[in-house]
């Protein structure tokens, strides 16, 4: 018997984005952990790095997704040293289904699994809870995500450049941020492309205003 | 991976033979008017700052069992290695045995590996044996340490999950510290300036909550050392004594003495030279 019940439990509740565009990916999440109503932490990074070119964004329970991710990290580290080479996105989201469609009774993980490589450019894999796994060129997750379903689907172009992949996501973040009481505090973007990792925070008061707010 | 040797737990893990029995007990105590006893917890006010020069980390004193305080100056402040320290808040018991484990197998990691251990390398080991225990191990922990790579300071949740910010408070009062701390925390702060903002914040905890209670401990971690201060500021509500409790020596009167000496004879002695060397 727990000591604890589920409400002492991490809950990253968030909304985390991620876009596909010609050359790389951008991905974006807000910053709020809670534990019950309380928020644990106003700040957390649910941008994880898996590997140079490879991020995940977390969504869940806060203890699952950082012990998945740690897990897949080795794992793809490992796989990557025996290949000499670097690891392509569709490893990293594999590896991830195969965690958690396998303990999927005992995890509660909603993980979008974004990066670049060099086979074929910047993808976007999502890998809801349950452990389906299916590539899409926009994905939302996390309790904000119902309200920025229709922003995402109006507004997401084919070929679209980085700065407007960056303003998609920022002005859908904020705007699931302003709808959820779940979501809220800063929002983390980071492009990955061939070149690097971009990371940016956008504080609250930066972020894009909207009429009714 | 050669933590694997030094971290070893008992393959059991947990032993849950006695569950049918507990239940069967508390079953027999509802009838009557006795109740089972309540797991001793620390209702507790635990916060952590970094500043310029370390880590200020500081605890009230209370323990609670049901509604009745069972321990008046526990310490919530557990030694993890000569520089890091853990506070801890939830069951007693669980993050009395888990800060223990984890002292033992850093201490033996520094013994093998001749390295200080670092504050990342903890909240490692923390993390992953909560997390393999499902938040069966009410454990709260706030780490905090200086290492060769800087000063940090974690949170480790009862289920696994950790976070690294600059300030924390966690427990019962963990509302009423971080209302304090959101208020006066400035990056990069003195020593002296940090250690009257902790103290600040636990008393906020103190006085709010009550669960927490009676002195304040500060433990101050440095590259030149740590400072564990304990008591910080002790309580102004503290009650003195009325009597004496301790009887002196002939309170109670010996009415007859009896010696019966044992006849031991030595049959056999062996000596064993031990090779220190």
């Amino acid at each position: 018997p727990t000591l604890y019940s589920a409400n002492w439990m991490q809950f990253i509740t968030t909304t985390i984005m991620a876009v596909e565009y010609d050359g790389g990916v951008v991905i974006g999440a807000d910053s709020r952990t809670t534990t019950g109503a309380y928020i644990a932490n106003r700040v957390t990074d649910k941008l994880t790095p898996i590997h140079d070119r490879i991020f995940c964004c977390r969504s869940g329970s806060a203890a699952d997704t950082q012990a998945i991710a740690d897990v897949v990290t080795y794992q793809l580290g490992f796989h990557s040293i025996e290949l000499d080479e670097a690891p392509l996105v569709q490893t990293a989201a594999n590896l991830f289904k195969a965690s958690c469609y396998r303990y999927r009774e005992e995890l509660m993980a909603g993980i979008i699994v974004a990066g670049w490589d060099k086979r074929r450019g910047g993808q976007v894999y999502t890998v809801p809870v349950g452990g389906m796994l299916v590539r899409q060129p926009v994905s939302v997750g996390g309790s904000g995500s119902t309200y920025i379903y229709g922003y995402m689907d109006s507004n997401y172009k084919p070929n679209m450049t980085k700065d407007q992949c960056l303003r998609l996501v920022s002005g859908a973040l904020s705007l699931a941020m302003e709808r959820d009481g779940s979501s809220g505090g800063v929002v983390r973007l980071a492009a990955i492309s061939e070149t690097g990792v971009d990371r940016q925070v956008i504080l609250g008061n930066q972020l894009p205003k909207w009429s009714t707010a | 991976m050669a933590l694997s040797n030094v971290v070893e737990t008992p393959a059991s893990g947990f032993n849950f033979e006695n569950v049918s029995r507990n239940v069967a007990l508390e079953g027999l105590l509802e009838g009557g008017h006795t109740k089972a006893p309540k797991p001793m917890k620390t209702g507790t006010t635990i916060a952590g700052i970094v500043c310029k020069d370390g880590v200020v980390l500081g605890a009230d004193t209370r323990a609670t069992s049901g509604e009745v305080v069972a321990d008046k100056m526990c310490a919530k402040i557990h030694y993890i290695s000569p520089n890091m320290y853990c506070c801890g808040a939830g069951t007693a018991a669980d993050t009395e045995k888990t800060t223990d484990l984890l002292s033992s197998n850093l201490t033996i990691f520094s013994m093998n590996s001749g390295r200080n251990p670092r504050v990342v390398m903890a909240v490692n080991i923390l993390q992953d044996m909560l997390f393999r225990y499902r938040g069966q191990i009410g454990a709260s922990l706030i780490l905090g340490g200086v290492d060769c790579t800087g000063n940090h300071l974690y949170t480790v949740g009862p289920y696994g999950s950790i976070d690294n910010v600059p300030y924390l408070a966690m427990g019962s009062g963990d509302l009423a510290a971080l209302g304090i701390l959101e208020d006066r925390f400035k990056p990069n702060m003195e020593l002296e300036e940090a250690k009257q903002l902790v103290r600040d914040a636990i008393h906020s905890g103190i006085m709010s909550d009550l669960g927490s209670g009676n002195n304040i401990d500060i433990c101050v971690i440095t590259k030149q050392g740590v400072d564990y201060i304990r008591p910080y500021q002790e309580s102004e509500y503290k009650d003195k004594r009325q009597r004496r409790y301790k009887y002196r020596p002939g309170t109670t009167s010996i009415l007859t003495e009896k010696i019966v000496p044992l006849e031991l004879e030595v049959v056999q002695e062996t000596v064993q030279r031990m090779d220190t060397a």
